[in-house]
């Protein structure tokens, strides 16, 4: 608009294409990593699942010598391994949250869907998109936790452990695949709720505030009720023993999975029909 | 072309827009104007689906908006709204919103070019001016070369020198055939870009005209008169609705009368008369007449429920 010209004409577009849901996958990434503070929460994430488990080692290696025969049963080489599975969980949930509803925030989400009024491939696309970018992350932070940890504790033979023994490589690459899942789930939240502020609220009531809840329960009623909460159920996927009034792996698994199915159908729906 | 039939919406029990029926050509620029709240924003909201009326229906070349294969290449729009992510910058949001329809990266880098933002697409958009931030909505609007372009209040924010760039594209784009289709709340505005006018008030069709039309009917009839006997001119006048008002230099404004009624009374009479000159009211003028009436019963309205 610098120049002042008698008439302004809008260049045409030689080709037009049509709306399309690989395009929209394309575009949803353009926006997760077109966001600054998207890319460095990311980030952020990766380190610190890798650096607690680290640090953790370290921490275990110098004490060993002077820990108790309790402490020292208490100590399992899986707990230090995957000791970054819950901080990422948290940095993935924020973001999943954050990553629709700082549509809603900002109001892109009208911009979003006046290019795709149907709606639905937006969700779609979000989820799809994020669930690849945190496997792609976490998956080599779990790996890297999990060797780095090994390594570090390989003068303490009650520590050793290794990939191939029955079950580690399920519960470690299984602690990737539950941080996937919240994220997915966090992301469903935030799309129901519209809001950050609740859409974290919410995540942390299911998580945090929830299971230690339960234990205000009757004992029979806690063991018979927590097993289900999607925290609990998610967490068996890196379980490596099962505790008495816990879910298997799978079952657990699917638990999970189904309530991230129940939390996307209502978002889908809602999606819809609200107005936006 | 914009078809509402009977489009109606409720917010709880505020009635946003109240059986709006119109239909919006091609070639031609047309206004779209009410006070302020008077449901331009909502209409608009409704044309792109973004909310769904509560009762009536409206399309957009034929078509629901959200049934188009290409929705960017029908319709383009700038709303009111910021409708942009604070955090990216003017580049990537433009980016994200072509990539849904395969729109190259050239095409982006143009439109950013057209609007004049070159220097400043690769900043976060959260610290853009006002005006900045509408070129960016522009530059958005017309992304997909669409053959409906529909801009909620574009002037806001633009220097004098922006205003009269969208004024010149608004009306390149109506001369291409496109539909072209502004909101504003400013007469003065549209009296210099549209041609054709759709005016609501409280969210009801008030008027649906040509700028012309619209001018005519809403304007009373008023002439200045000057001569050198005005008292005599005034007595000669004077008459059930006719009333008068002092102008400068030996001048009148004769309100009620014609100016063939003046010259020939005046020639009657043997007065000579030095200017007999219709005034046009003002788009400004004529749209305060046409909307006080709505305005007057929305106050009345809030007094009661207060």
């Amino acid at each position: 608009m610098s120049a002042v010209t008698p008439s302004v004409k809008l260049p045409r577009l030689a080709v037009t294409g049509r709306l399309a849901f690989h395009r929209v996958l394309l575009s949803e990434w353009t926006k997760l990593r077109s966001v600054r503070s998207t890319k460095w929460s990311l980030f952020a994430g990766f380190l610190l699942t890798i650096a607690f488990p680290i640090i953790f080692s370290f921490v275990t290696r110098s004490h060993w010598g002077s820990m108790s025969a309790s402490d020292r049963a208490g100590r399992h080489p899986l707990d230090i391994a995957l000791a970054g599975v819950n901080v990422a969980q948290l940095a993935v949930a924020v973001l999943g949250v954050l990553l629709i509803s700082a549509e809603y925030s900002t109001g892109s989400i009208r911009s979003t869907f006046t290019a795709v009024p149907k709606r639905l491939p937006v969700l779609w696309a979000k989820l799809l998109d994020y669930a690849v970018v945190v496997l792609v992350l976490i998956v080599p932070a779990v790996l890297i936790s999990f060797f780095a940890s090994q390594a570090i504790l390989s003068s303490i033979s009650q520590l050793h452990m290794s990939f191939s023994q029955p079950g580690v490589a399920r519960a470690v690459l299984g602690g990737a695949v539950y941080v996937m899942l919240v994220g997915i789930f966090a992301l469903a939240i935030g799309a129901i709720v519209r809001n950050t502020a609740g859409g974290i609220a919410t995540f942390a009531a299911i998580f945090f505030v929830l299971p230690p809840l339960m234990f205000t329960l009757p004992t029979s009623w806690n063991n018979a009720i927590s097993q289900y909460l999607p925290s609990n159920a998610g967490r068996q996927l890196f379980a490596l023993q099962h505790a008495s009034h816990t879910l298997t792996t799978w079952t657990g698994g699917l638990v999970f999975v189904g309530y991230c199915a129940a939390a996307i159908v209502i978002a889908a729906i809602l999606l819809v029909r609200r107005d936006v | 072309m914009i078809e509402a039939r009977d489009l109606t919406k409720d917010y709880g029990d505020k009635r946003a827009v109240d059986g709006l029926g119109f239909t919006v050509q091609p070639g031609v620029v047309t206004g779209f104007l009410g006070p302020n709240g008077s449901g331009k924003s909502t209409t608009m909201r409704l044309i792109l689906g973004l909310d769904a009326p509560t009762k009536g229906d409206v399309t957009v070349n034929g078509r629901h908006y959200r049934d188009h294969v290409a929705p960017l290449h029908e319709v383009g729009a700038l709303l009111e709204a910021r409708s942009v992510h604070t955090g990216r910058s003017a580049y990537n949001h433009l980016l994200a919103l072509a990539q849904t329809h395969g729109i190259p990266k050239s095409r982006v880098s143009e439109l950013i070019d057209l609007v004049g933002l070159h220097e400043v697409a690769r900043k976060r958009s959260g610290q853009f001016s006002l005006g900045m931030g509408q070129r960016l909505g522009i530059a958005q609007a017309l992304l997909g070369d669409p053959k409906t372009v529909m801009l909620d209040e574009p002037v806001n924010g633009l220097d004098p020198e922006g205003i009269h760039w969208m004024r010149n594209l608004l009306k390149g784009l109506a001369a291409e055939g496109r539909t072209v289709f502004v909101s504003s709340h400013l007469m003065s505005e549209m009296a210099l870009t549209a041609d054709h006018l759709i005016v609501i008030g409280r969210g009801k069709l008030i008027a649906d005209t040509s700028v012309d039309d619209f001018v005519a009917r809403a304007s009373q009839k008023v002439v200045l008169v000057r001569s050198p006997d005005l008292e005599r001119l005034r007595t000669v006048l004077t008459g059930p609705g006719v009333t008068f008002e002092d102008a400068q230099r030996g001048a009148l404004e004769v309100h009620g009368l014609t100016t063939e009624q003046v010259g020939d009374a005046a020639a009657g009479a043997g007065i000579a008369l030095h200017e007999l000159t219709p005034q046009q009211a003002s788009l400004e003028e004529a749209f305060m007449n046409l909307t006080r009436d709505e305005l007057e019963f929305a106050a009345e309205m809030e007094e009661a429920v207060a």
